[in-house]
């Protein structure tokens, strides 16, 4: 039962991810999607300190808040600043992490946090963390149920304003011309991108998180050039990689989530291979 | 005050290591992040610091040691890697340089962390501490670790001093370089060693996320302040030193803080302050001239609106009303309140009870604006063959950065006309 737990929630973030990773590898933007999943820390540790415990609603609400303050100075500091937007990406999310680093310490000793827990967390443990019913049977993991909360927002998110995200990611000028509002959706985006990366963050861990949202949608997008099927084929290969994952970290004794993206980067080999010797 | 003297004094030989370490590797992975700012390949450093992991690992499992320098060799290879692969993807597929950069930092990072529980759980006692790699541990430096430190640090500021130039060239202009014969391969190989060397030593001090602040943040600062690269490389040098001898007594008055993040966060406000408040580049100073320029414009054109209902009346020193104004020209009333003070701060126009009243200054300035404004009208009507209703658009936006000389010039050109493409007279 407990591998059935693992695998689904690598799954539910591997196709959460995935989804959301697409449009930020067409958009360019997958460095800032790593950015956020870094500087959610402060976030994290200031919504600890005010609601007192590892409450996920507030966890959520902290994360969320930094993660589009990321993207707002990342984005003021590249126009207003007219620093390249490589160097705006690496100042600001080095600078919220220290930030949250040494917030952390300074209240370390009296609370259960610490940086290893939060960007480390340990998908192995998800099966522990269950809810149960009132008269006290089992129903699922905690994180399970959060994971696939996020996941069927994205999904709507996806499906109602596909249209938006479509015209936005691949002309902006046109959909600027039409009156849709590039900067709405860019944030719109990085938002869903900040509350997925801290639901999966208690679970699994920001390496993950950050391998998911690029890897199988950059694989995705060697082998087809149609947004529909690029959607669909790196979720499919997110949750393959959980499977695989799974199966290779039960082999060498190692973690879950390493070897999940291990064998994201290991599909994406392969996509590279087929598409160079198709050439 | 106490704390101070006595952390500057280098009473105890620890103290002595984790300042020299601190600063040592700040300067050198701040220039070297010179080099890698200017190519817009700041991120790099976050890629190498995070592909290093697996190169500890490996070089760990086979020689089941943890002597810095082989696990440095370790790091420096499996760090080398990271790039040709990055590199490779962005040359042979369609995949552009930030899905590259995320794709190979977070698959090496994952291989690490795979390898790295593999040797955890094998039960290999010796492989406590390797972990430090994740974090730093840059108040726990040691007398040994400064050595390679500063072998490092030595071979690093040598490089980049014995191809200063070279380096430049490619960073700047590799197109250039080629053309002039420069091996441009082999110098690309040189500066992306010695940005590994860099950052595989830094990292065991501020640990793999903050290592790309060292390298990124003092360059981003030190570019606000300078268009040398000369001078940046020196200030961002100045940036890391500060802040490695700041981290490192921080964390020394008070115990419990990290020297790492530390270090970073001083980089960052460094950074900050240049952002905001640095001469001429600075976002305050940027938006400053921006609004500078706005009240100029306001100015002018009131003043012109001034001239135009004078010109109307044919009396120019009369009360002018608020609605005569607007007639003239759609202001906005904030724009009327604020342009109206501003122009009376600077006495061009008096306020007689309700209404406004121009000065000989003010009628002189409103006349030498409508002055410009029709001289280009009837410049671009004769030069340019533009029809007369499409001048004005252009004419206006011109009319305030003319400069005497210019005037001069246009009039000569002109040959001193009296009268615009709209038949208005041009004063004189």
């Amino acid at each position: 039962m407990d591998a059935f737990w693992i695998i689904l929630t690598g799954s539910l973030v591997a196709v959460s991810c995935s989804m959301l990773g697409t449009f930020l590898v067409l958009r360019k933007m997958s460095m800032v999607g790593d950015a956020i999943s870094h500087s959610v820390l402060p976030g994290i540790v200031i919504a600890f300190f005010i609601a007192g415990s590892m409450q996920s609603v507030w966890m959520l609400l902290g994360a969320g808040i930094l993660g589009i303050l990321t993207t707002f100075l990342i984005e003021f500091f590249h126009q207003k600043g007219k620093l390249q937007a490589d160097a705006s990406i690496g100042v600001t999310f080095t600078w919220l992490f220290a930030l949250g680093v040494i917030l952390v310490t300074y209240y370390a000793g009296n609370a259960h946090i610490d940086q290893d827990c939060i960007l480390h967390g340990e998908i192995a443990y998800v099966p522990i963390d269950l809810i149960y019913t009132n008269s006290g049977n089992p129903i699922a993991p905690k994180a399970v149920i959060i994971l696939t909360v996020v996941l069927i927002l994205i999904l709507l998110f996806i499906f109602l304003f596909y249209k938006e995200l479509f015209i936005t990611t691949f002309d902006s000028s046109f959909a600027t011309a039409i009156g849709i509002s590039t900067s709405k959706w860019h944030y719109a985006l990085m938002s869903l991108v900040s509350l997925t990366t801290v639901a999966s963050f208690e679970s699994v861990g920001a390496i993950l998180v950050v391998a998911l949202l690029i890897t199988p949608a950059a694989s995705a997008y060697l082998v087809t050039n149609q947004l529909k099927s690029m959607l669909i084929l790196s979720s499919v290969f997110g949750v393959f990689s959980s499977f695989l994952g799974y199966w290779l970290s039960y082999i060498l004794d190692g973690s879950i989530a390493g070897a999940m993206v291990t064998v994201s980067g290991a599909i994406f080999a392969c996509c590279y291979i087929i598409t160079r010797f198709k050439k | 005050m106490e704390t101070l003297i006595e952390f500057f004094s280098f009473k105890y030989p620890n103290i002595k290591y984790v300042v020299f370490g601190a600063v040592l590797l700040s300067i050198s992975s701040a220039v070297v992040g010179c080099f890698t700012f200017i190519k817009k390949k700041s991120l790099v450093g976050d890629v190498i610091s995070h592909a290093v992991l697996p190169g500890i690992c490996i070089s760990f499992m086979i020689s089941g040691s943890k002597d810095p320098f082989l696990l440095i060799i370790g790091a420096f290879i499996s760090g080398w890697i990271s790039i040709i692969v990055m590199d490779a993807i962005i040359q042979n597929t369609k995949i552009k340089e930030d899905a590259a950069t995320g794709l190979s930092l977070s698959v090496f990072f994952g291989i690490g962390i795979l390898l790295m529980t593999y040797i955890q759980h094998s039960g290999n006692a010796s492989q406590s501490g390797l972990d430090t790699f994740l974090f730093g541990k840059a108040a726990a430096l040691v007398g040994k670790d400064l050595v390679a430190f500063s072998i490092i640090a030595f071979i690093v500021l040598i490089t980049v001093f014995a191809f200063y130039k070279e380096f430049k060239l490619i960073s700047f202009d590799p197109n250039f370089a080629r053309v002039i014969g420069l091996p441009i391969k082999k110098l690309e190989m040189v500066l992306t060693s010695v940005t590994v060397l860099a950052v595989v030593t830094g990292i065991q001090a501020v640990g793999v996320v903050l290592m790309a602040a060292m390298l990124i943040t003092p360059a981003a600062a030190a570019r606000f302040w300078t268009n040398r690269l000369s001078k940046m490389i020196l200030l961002a040098s100045v940036f890391g030193a500060f802040s490695g001898v700041s981290g490192a007594y921080i964390s020394y008055s008070a115990p419990s803080m990290p020297t790492g993040p530390w270090m970073v966060m001083i980089l960052s406000i460094i950074a900050l302050f240049s952002f905001f408040f640095a001469p001429r580049k600075g976002i305050v100073v940027r938006q400053w001239r921006r609004f500078s320029i706005r009240r100029q414009l306001l100015e002018e054109n009131l003043l012109k609106a001034f001239y135009r209902i004078g010109e109307n009346s044919g009396e120019h020193y009369s009360v002018v009303a608020v609605d005569d104004i607007r007639l003239i020209r759609n202001f906005s009333s904030a724009q009327l309140v604020k342009g109206l003070r501003k122009l009376k701060t600077h006495g061009y126009v008096k306020k007689t009870s309700q209404n406004w009243l121009l000065t000989k200054e003010g009628f002189e300035k409103g006349k030498r604006i409508t002055r410009l404004h029709r001289l280009w009208e009837l410049y671009l009507t004769k030069y340019l063959r533009i029809a007369p209703d499409h001048v004005h658009e252009d004419a206006d936006t011109i009319e305030h950065v003319i400069t005497p000389e210019l005037e001069a010039r246009l009039e000569k050109l002109l040959e001193y006309p009296t009268s615009d493409p709209h038949s208005s007279e041009i004063p004189k």
